[in-house]
């Protein structure tokens, strides 16, 4: 039997919870021992290569291509962790939820202060993927196992919990590694 | 001289007086039951229901139901943390919430409460409701997003202040704090020493121009769980 599988995906989200993974420092050799990546931008494969034993999400549902790889993970993976405030409550993307969509992307193309756009255009080429109406938590689009949150997860967080799922121990993360900061 | 009572908390027995609530029996005798809308100086309300207890079997707030002779009250137990924990669940997701930028992070009591409980996600959808933020006076600001209606700069401006500068205003889900003026805080008598500034559980009141002067790491609640100043058994 090979290493347990571990696949990582970022969504709306800035890439912080998967410095935050790197930031565990040399711990970085060991979990390399113990488990193998799967689809990841830690080793840049692109899709699943079958069923993988965890799945790592940050950041929330954006547009339509989150919700789809959201999906994909949910398939693959047998145990889905969310990990880091924008993918357990939405985060600085979701600011955009109180105010209308078409309001955001004029905002953001046309009457920026900063934007030149002659001919008053949003983008709209089919290549784009959609944008949602609202931004959503992971939780709300597919059924998540574990909730880590964090802006980001400390790294020891993130270290002590892959750890306990991949030797089989329950997890009691101490106080100062739960944070919404 | 008020007459002393017994009752028990948890199977605890407990001494208190005529008069006192569960909360305030409790806090004497070390025994910390979680709460955001109740705090010391002011009189007890009642809006949060954090502080919910079991007494004689009967869901109460512990900060407005006084004690009575051979109460049994119960507070530690899962059909009570379940009811609290909810509560501060759906705290979280009727407001906006974000604590990754809030200037209160770290002493926030709501998100003490969040992190006592170990919660890591609600189980309710988010609602992102429109809120409004008042950044006319000088040196304080109200935002609104954060604001869990727990009504304490209410009643700290009233009680301690002698002011009347905040109000609520509105029904059900409607309902929020109000300034005493036509348009805006600045237009009311409130200044930054008020009590009524300090009073706040969460981020909704704040001073301008002192927010994360405390580093990450020596806030209140960085790394002692809320109510361990209480706690004593």
């Amino acid at each position: 039997m090979g290493k347990p599988k571990v696949a990582t995906a970022s969504l709306a989200g800035c890439f912080g919870c998967h410095m935050s993974l790197l930031d565990i420092d040399d711990r970085i050799l060991k979990l390399v021992e113990l488990i193998d990546f799967d689809k990841s931008p830690i080793d840049d494969i692109k899709s699943f290569s079958g069923p993988v034993d965890i799945g790592l999400i940050e950041g929330g549902c954006s547009n339509e291509e989150n919700v789809h790889v959201l999906q994909e993970f949910r398939k693959h993976c047998k145990i889905l962790i969310s990990i880091g405030d924008c993918a357990t409550m939405g985060g600085i993307p979701a600011m955009r939820n109180n105010i209308p969509l078409k309001e955001c992307l004029d905002e953001a193309y046309i009457n920026g202060p900063s934007v030149h756009n002659p001919g008053g255009r949003t983008p709209n080429d089919p290549d784009i993927p959609l944008l949602l109406n609202k931004v959503f938590p992971v939780h709300e689009v597919v059924k998540i196992d574990y909730h880590l949150p964090g802006c980001p997860p400390p790294a020891d967080a993130l270290w002590e919990t892959l750890v306990a799922l991949l030797t089989d121990k329950p997890l009691t993360l101490p106080y100062e590694l739960l944070k919404y900061d | 001289m008020s007459k002393s009572i017994t009752f028990t908390i948890d199977g605890v027995e407990v001494t208190a007086q005529a008069g006192q609530t569960i909360l305030q029996a409790a806090d004497a005798a070390g025994i910390y039951i979680p709460r955001l809308c109740a705090k010391t100086d002011l009189s007890p309300f009642g809006a949060c229901r954090v502080c919910t207890v079991l007494a004689d079997g009967r869901p109460q707030a512990a900060c407005t139901q006084p004690v009575s002779e051979g109460m049994v009250v119960e507070s530690e137990i899962p059909k009570v943390q379940q009811i609290r924990r909810d509560i501060i669940e759906m705290l979280f997701v009727e407001g906006n919430h974000y604590c990754m930028f809030c200037e209160k992070s770290g002493n926030c009591e709501l998100q003490a409460l969040a992190y006592r409980f170990g919660i890591t996600a609600p189980k309710y959808p988010y609602l992102f409701p429109q809120r409004e933020l008042d950044a006319s006076h000088p040196d304080i600001f109200i935002d609104r997003n954060r604001c869990i209606l727990c009504g304490r700069c209410v009643r700290a401006s009233k009680e301690l202040d002698g002011k009347n500068v905040f109000q609520f205003v509105g029904r059900g889900s409607d309902k929020k704090v109000a300034v005493n003026a036509e348009a805006g805080l600045s237009d009311t008598d409130a200044e930054v020493i008020d009590k009524a500034m300090d009073a706040c559980p969460v981020g909704a009141i704040i001073k301008k121009r002192t927010g994360y002067r405390v580093p990450i790491g020596q806030r209140k609640y960085d790394n002692k769980p809320i109510g361990s100043d209480i706690q004593t058994q």
